[in-house]
């Protein structure tokens, strides 16, 4: 901070004003309608299309509001909106791909939900009669919340060691770079080690859910430690010590304080590792299988999945392929949507337990 | 006040979330699993239970018929099936993982010496199951057919005709306007099947200097991945030639390739053919139809760019059940039915009449 | 009495403390556990791979798994060069422009794309963004030619490593955005409200009060994404036209493979000692992914040590 004041050029010698010239608060409108006239105006002269004629805008855009809020207010401020219009055009350019994705979801996939697409199973499915994708639904749901009842409290235990009690043992250095070690667990070894781990139990050619969700909980244990690892040290000392001041032991501390604190970062980051693992197709595929029917059983037998469900019905349409083409896009929607619905349940559940803070 | 409102709402969120959850774990089974095969007037087995059979991927839809056309007779059966690949069906077989496998290779010697063992010392059946006509598929403006010889086609995928009006393309193609687009080849980036015959089409008929191989041999070119991935790929580019099974090849145009003196075009019927007109693999015991397909063949009608996937099964399993579901499911994967269903979904080339009734011979005998 | 604050200050004697303490422990060393089985699986069945890649592909092991790695470092380096700024862009957006009303769905929306599952990004990837790219190619084969990675001779379908490394970048976008937005939501209002009296614009403050205490989290979330990218599969394999061959042209459609889809690409066909040679590959990919998260860590730790009050 310091250092800014210090490089502030001097006040000059006459009465310095205690305020200089300002932009207008319309600044920006006006800027932006003159640099959209420009893209358009130009775009047309020189011939360029839709894209072209955007760029133009956006970079008149940014020019010309650095420009007039340099002459106007002094470089500080020509910076700040220099600054300003270039991270909100990183960010409209990063939306443009982002929002073809989900366009072609969309637009894809909706016309293959309806009734039977969520109630039927493809059990003996074949070409454009109806079926559906419950059965991957289920097996989605109950190898994910199998990952999730495992990698969740090993995750957010071992985080809180971490953070916690071992800051300086030797333990918790190790388990930190342990950590590191797992986030490089490429998701088809997971696979592999799980499928190696219960023909062990089962001998070969075993197929089960739990395979699964141990494979994806190698996964996501990791992306849960680092999230509440950081999401912990983020929690200030001074509630801490205020709570071990009023005798509170250190382990109500952490569950009473610390942790209802960093919730809503740590469901994020929970949040964030289910959505890493609900897509994985590649695991899933070698120890959960592939079925065509449903499946409740997690200890038993194939499970399908809808990454796997997409990735076949994608790979291996049949024929027509458009139906299978049509239920994969469908799918995907679907499992976008189940994160999308645990993330609003992420963010409810966050903002009933937080803490009322005087933010 | 406040905090009997925030206790509530601490019962109240997991309670939705918990009653949300059940609702959807309900346990009922998909709309279309209870009480199905009613309506298909087919008389009822009485069979019950599960198999499971693993491999070749390119199957996986024929497998999607066969299992429904099935599942209308013995409703109480399930059948899944794994598309691992091919060897890791026939290793999962060899290990008794699954009950059958399906395969785009016959096994190899030291392959079925395990299977034997595997089941308990009787030779396992190899039986042709799915014949799929593999298209030269290409995307070039304007023009819609072209007839290729098995040189130019290999000269093509080499990288030595680099050109569509290259002299060779045009040779066999009189009156066909060729633009001087380059030639973009797509092959196969992931192990598979289809190129394994592929490139041994290419190295018998079209003097190609590299091994057959399941992994495309050279390197450079566009390589892309399953079928899909290379009917987009050849669809997405101007000046594109690959090879896909024909039923994917969708509204691409596929070459028509020359067999002795004619041009033949992938048709369900010429790929058939070519069942008939190979030998038999020599040192086989009864129980295999594995066949050499005979790419260099001359008769007129035959397309001899096939991929033949086998099922790969045991004479007797120790359950009496198992044994019981694979021969009933055998029997309807090469019995007429089943290859018209396959033909009909999959777009494979359904089994002449001989071979069908060999190979239901065959099957009849599991125990 | 003395002897009651002496416990406190121990702070591990009361049962609930011990019981809560082992509990922590024996989740740690859950981890411990995981990962020797896994090094044990990846080791036993990858040695015989390295041992035996001669005979499997007339080559040394390090000549077969070099231009894999090549690859893999490249599409993930492409896609972090371009990831990042707009990731950190998008974060400040959400964080400290746009108004709290349009942030806070602008947040959710970014967070759910974290979502989209890696085949669909594949899929998307050849039918939408491969096709839009060509003519950028094209300019770049024909104007600028003698810059190597544009050497062309460009690809018709888009299906390159620049392709793959663009759509790896969408991916991690949302991982990356969200992790940083959370940690830059984080800073001290108090710091940030402090910068602003002093006069700083709003930048300034960002600069010097939000970037410092944030600086440990953006690497860590950096790395995420990077390790991420490094291991992505299926995306990769449906969008890269692969070859296996070590170039720096990134728009021709021959280009080099990743360690992942390579085994994606393989594994289904593979039997025996081929199998062992894949997980060797992985073997190498777990070594470099791990390599890239201890240095980050480092420099984390380094700069939060420098920062340290």
């Amino acid at each position: 901070m310091s250092q800014t004041l210090e490089k502030k050029p001097a006040p000059s010698r006459d009465a310095m004003p205690l305020s200089g010239p300002r932009m207008p608060g319309s600044a920006p409108y006006l800027v932006a309608a003159a640099a959209l006239a420009v893209g358009v105006g130009l775009g047309m002269i020189l011939g360029g299309g839709l894209i072209a004629m955007a760029i133009l805008a956006g970079l008149t855009f940014i020019v010309g509001i650095t420009v007039w809020a340099w002459a106007l207010e002094g470089r500080r401020s020509g910076v700040d909106r220099l600054v300003m219009s270039v991270v909100w055009a990183a960010f409209a350019v990063a939306l443009v791909p982002l929002a073809s994705l989900v366009w072609t979801v969309l637009s894809n996939g909706i016309p293959a939900l309806s009734a039977e697409f969520f109630t039927y199973s493809m059990r003996g499915v074949i070409g454009d009669e109806p079926g559906g994708i419950y059965h991957a639904l289920i097996g989605t749901l109950l190898i994910t919340l199998g990952a999730t009842v495992i990698s969740v409290p090993v995750g957010i235990m071992t985080a809180i060691y971490i953070v916690e009690y071992g800051r300086t043992a030797r333990l918790a250095k190790a388990i930190t770079f342990l950590v590191d070690v797992m986030t490089g667990i490429p998701s088809i070894v997971a696979g592999l080690f799980a499928y190696a781990l219960f023909v062990l139990i089962f001998g070969p050619g075993v197929r089960l859910g739990f395979g699964g969700s141990v494979a994806l909980s190698l996964l996501m244990i990791p992306v849960v430690v680092r999230a509440t690892e950081e999401m912990l040290k983020l929690v200030p000392d001074e509630l801490r010590e205020a709570s071990y001041a009023l005798g509170v032991p250190k382990w109500r501390t952490i569950v009473k304080v610390v942790l209802p604190t960093s919730l809503s970062g740590i469901l994020t980051g929970v949040t964030l590792a289910i959505a890493r693992v609900i897509g994985e197709t590649a695991p899933l595929l070698i120890i959960a299988g592939s079925t065509d029917s449903v499946n409740f059983n997690l200890f038993a037998d194939r499970m399908q999945t809808l990454p796997v469900f997409i990735y076949y019905a994608y790979t291996q349409p049949g024929v027509p392929p458009d139906p299978s083409i049509e239920r994969a896009w469908g799918a995907a929607l679907v499992l976008i949507a189940i994160v999308m619905l645990l993330n609003l349940l992420a963010r409810v559940v966050g903002k009933v337990f937080a803490p009322k803070t005087g933010r | 006040m406040r905090i009997t409102s925030q206790r509530s709402k601490r019962v109240v969120v997991p309670g939705i979330a918990a009653v949300a959850l059940t609702a959807v774990l309900a346990g009922c089974g998909a709309g279309n699993e209870e009480g199905s095969g009613g309506g298909g007037g087919a008389e009822e087995t009485g069979l019950s239970g599960t198999i499971a059979g693993a491999g070749a991927s390119s199957q996986e839809a024929a497998q999607g018929a066969w299992q429904s056309g099935f599942l209308d007779a013995n409703p109480d059966v399930t059948v899944n099936y794994d598309p691992i690949g091919s060897s890791g069906g026939r290793e999962q077989f060899i290990d008794g993982g699954v009950a059958f496998a399906g395969s785009d290779a016959y096994m190899d010697d030291e392959e079925l010496a395990a299977a034997t063992e595997r089941c308990g010392g009787t030779d396992p059946i190899e039986v042709p199951a799915y014949v799929s006509p593999i298209a030269v598929i290409f995307n070039l403006e304007g023009v819609d057919e072209l007839q290729l010889d098995p040189e130019t086609i290999t000269g093509i995928f080499e990288g030595d005709i680099t050109t569509w009006d290259d002299p060779a393309i045009a040779a066999t193609n009189d009156g066909v306007e060729l633009p001087s687009t380059d030639i973009t080849p797509v092959h196969r980036g992931d192990d598979s099947g289809t190129t394994e015959n592929f490139t041994e089409y290419l190295a018998a008929a079209g003097g190609w200097s590299e091994e057959p191989s399941d992994v495309w041999p050279i390197q450079g070119g566009e390589a892309a991945t399953g079928t899909s991935g290379v009917v987009e790929a050849v669809g997405g580019g101007d000046g594109t030639i690959g090879y896909a099974d024909a039923s994917q090849a969708g509204d691409l145009s596929a070459a028509s390739v020359q067999v002795g003196d004619e041009f033949v075009a992938p048709s369900p019927e010429a790929a058939a053919e070519i069942i008939n007109a190979s030998p038999r693999v020599e040192g086989r015991e009864a129980n295999s139809m594995a066949v050499d397909i005979d790419r260099e063949t001359e008769e007129a009608g035959v397309y001899p760019v096939v991929l033949a996937s086998y099922m790969i099964a045991c004479e007797t399993y120790e359950d009496a059940d198992e044994a019981e579901l694979v021969k009933a499911y055998l029997s309807y994967v090469v019995s007429p039915d089943g290859q018209q269903a396959a033909a009909e979904t999959a777009g494979s080339a359904p089994l002449s009449d001989d071979v069908s009734s060999e190979a239901t011979e065959i099957v009849d005998k599991i125990s | 009495m003395s002897t009651t604050i002496d416990e406190t200050r121990a702070g591990g004697r009361r049962p609930g403390d011990a019981i809560f303490k082992g509990t922590a422990i024996a989740a740690a060393l859950v981890i411990l556990l995981a990962l020797a089985g896994v090094a044990v699986f990846l080791l036993y069945e990858g040695i015989p791979g390295i041992l035996g890649a001669r005979e499997e592909t007339d080559a040394s092991f390090v000549s077969y798994v070099w231009p894999l790695v090549y690859g893999t470092l490249v599409a993930a380096l492409i896609a972090l060069v371009i990831a990042t700024p707009f990731a950190v862009g998008m974060a400040l957006v959400i964080s400290h422009y746009a108004p709290k009303r349009i942030a806070k769905p602008l947040g959710y929306v970014v967070d759910l794309l974290a979502a989209v599952p890696s085949v669909v990004y594949g899929v998307w990837g050849i039918t939408v963004l491969g096709p839009q790219l060509v003519p950028l190619y094209r300019w770049l084969a024909d104007t600028v030619p003698w810059i190597p990675f544009f050497a062309g001779p460009a690809s018709t379908t888009g299906r390159t490593i620049f392709t793959a490394g663009v759509v790896l970048a969408i991916m991690i976008l949302p991982i990356i955005t969200a992790i940083c937005r959370e940690i830059f939501a984080q800073t001290p209002t108090l710091h940030q409200e402090a910068a602003l009296a002093l006069g700083a614009t709003r930048w300034e403050m960002i600069r010097m009060a939000v970037f410092p205490y944030a600086r440990s989290g953006m690497i860590s979330a950096t790395m995420l994404g990077l390790g991420r990218a490094l291991g992505e599969t299926m995306a990769v394999a449906l969008v890269l036209s692969a070859s296996g061959v070590i170039t720096l042209n990134f728009i021709s459609s021959t280009n080099p493979s990743t360690i992942a889809a390579n085994i994606a690409l393989r594994f289904p066909e593979a039997t025996g000692l081929a199998v062992n040679l894949l997980i060797a590959s992985g073997l190498v990919l777990f070594a470099i992914t791990f390599a890239v998260n201890f240095a980050a860590r480092y420099i984390a730790g380094s700069s939060a040590r420098r920062m340290s009050r």
